[in-house]
């Protein structure tokens, strides 16, 4: 997957988990926290989404890449770049 | 009647809100239970294939946010929708009121099946791996699951459970909101009953193995309570929430009031898993007279639990037989040939679709009797049509379930 590829395979995520949310106008340098009604547990379904979707196991010390949407995508990039 | 209880004693409904397979609201399940409208319609769910259910439409997004509702369960949507519906109906000042001393007590048959079986199917398409099993399991089956939903949507920091007690769970969630009113717990009670049932393929395929799940060519005939032809259950969902407040506070704030909580009883067979016994159901019903004080020429109509199943509709009436022999001019109805079995919520609903009879003075019918049971031709059965002209001053709501729970509920018109 490219990084364009996995920036709108995380929107696709975001858009399930926080559905009441404008997506469009998302600062992808900005933390997802500072633009969105996120908690912990909604982090935690972005984990599983991804797992599901991907078999993307992600260990729970990484979580801390999963800020924005540029980290995110930089964090993932090595790890589904051949998928 | 001897006498009232003192003022504080006193508790009274001053608001509604509900779903049901045929309405949404008290007036429009009002309407379809006197016009005769069925809720019941054809449905699918996995594993059973096609069956038949009472399917309700209220519009989920109306007190909740998509995002509320799908971190939670259908239970919890219904129970919020419900309890926010009865307090627009209260007609309570909801912004200034002292959330801290709000109870919501809410009757279960059952939580937790749904979202577990989900969870399994979920899992199936990952070759059972548990690592996809979602961490939103255990909050959406905890057994307080649909109470504590709605103290989140609202604020609510006073005391939030559920209540399991089958099917009798309805009568048991408005006997607990008295009660904590009476203990002096909270000060307003949120309290009914609420049931998800419909999304568990486990119930339908129970009773189909017990032989007590209903089918019928035509899905609004299918529940047929009292009937000889009468072939088992239609599963319903539904909800239904009452505000239930002392009589002095309502009267404080002029509350239009449906009816006070005249007298309640529960009690248990103690002999069977699934048979009823009508001896124990029989001294709940005296139980709740003597509680109310009232004798059985007093009560207005009786509302049945009957499920139609041919061992519950015949034992209910051999208890209600003993029990009003003398009263035959007791009109007697069910609301279950309408909307089929809403479990949790059905003794909640059953008495909700009978307390306009104190101001229209109608009994609604028992419906798709069409060849009587003679074992169940009470005399004051209310037939397939309404019948109007009645001075209706005392509901007598029964619900009983699984493990021989009782329950019998009575309010009275203020």
């Amino acid at each position: 997957m490219t990084t364009t590829d996995i920036r709108t395979e995380i929107l696709d995520i975001l858009s399930d988990i926080a559905p009441d949310e404008d997506l469009t106008k998302l600062n992808d340098e900005e933390n997802f926290r500072a633009q969105m009604e996120l908690d912990s547990m909604d982090f935690l379904d972005i984990v599983m989404e991804l797992r599901k979707r991907h078999r993307v196991q992600i260990p729970e010390d990484d979580y801390v890449h999963l800020a924005s949407m540029n980290s995110t995508v930089k964090y993932l990039e090595p790890l589904m770049k051949d998928m | 009647m001897i006498g009232l209880p003192p003022f504080t004693q006193r508790i009274v409904i001053t608001g509604i809100g509900l779903t049901s397979p045929n309405g949404n609201s008290l007036a429009e399940y009002r309407a379809a239970l006197l016009a005769g409208v069925s809720g019941v319609r054809p449905y699918n769910i996995r594993y059973v294939g096609d069956t038949l259910a009472g399917v309700c439409n209220f519009d989920e997004h109306r007190h909740q946010s998509k995002k509320d509702r799908r971190r939670g369960t259908r239970a919890g949507s219904i129970s919020i929708y419900c309890a926010r519906e009865a307090v627009l109906d209260s007609g309570l000042d909801w912004e200034n009121i002292d959330r801290s001393r709000v109870g919501v007590y809410l009757g279960v048959t059952e939580h937790g099946n749904v979202e577990t079986e989900n969870e399994i199917n979920e899992i199936k398409g990952y070759d059972y791996d548990t690592s996809v099993w979602s961490h939103h399991h255990n909050p959406r089956t905890v057994a307080n699951n649909p109470a504590g939903e709605i103290t989140l949507n609202m604020g609510i920091t006073g005391p939030h459970y559920t209540i399991g007690a089958a099917c009798a769970a309805g009568n048991a969630g408005l006997i607990q909101g008295t009660q904590m009113l009476r203990l002096g717990e909270c000060d307003l009670a949120i309290c009914g009953g609420v049931s998800e049932s419909i999304h568990t393929f486990g119930i339908f395929a129970g009773f189909a193995s017990q032989g007590a799940l209903a089918t019928h060519e035509d899905p609004t005939k299918a529940s047929r309570p009292f009937d000889k032809n009468r072939n088992g259950i239609v599963v319903s969902e539904g909800g239904c929430l009452y505000i239930l407040e002392r009589y002095e506070d309502a009267c404080r704030r002029g509350a239009k009031i449906y009816g006070e909580i005249a007298g309640y009883a529960m009690n248990s067979d103690a002999s069977d898993f699934v048979l009823p016994n009508p001896t124990e159901q029989a001294r709940c019903v005296q139980m709740a007279l003597d509680k109310a004080r009232l004798e059985p020429n007093d009560i207005g109509i009786v509302s049945t639990h009957a499920t139609a199943t041919g061992a519950g509709d015949i034992q209910e009436c051999t208890a209600l037989r003993n029990v009003f022999a003398d009263s035959p001019d007791v009109l007697v109805n069910n609301t279950k040939s309408f909307i089929g079995h809403a479990m949790g919520a059905a003794g909640a609903l059953e008495l909700a679709g009978n307390l306009p009879a104190f101001t229209d003075g109608v009994a609604h019918a028992t419906i798709n009797v069409d060849d009587l049971d003679p074992d169940c031709a009470l005399p004051g059965l209310v037939l397939n049509q309404p019948r109007d002209g009645q001075a209706i001053t005392s509901i007598l709501n029964n619900s009983f379930g699984m493990l021989g729970i009782n329950s019998t509920l009575i309010v009275t018109k203020v």
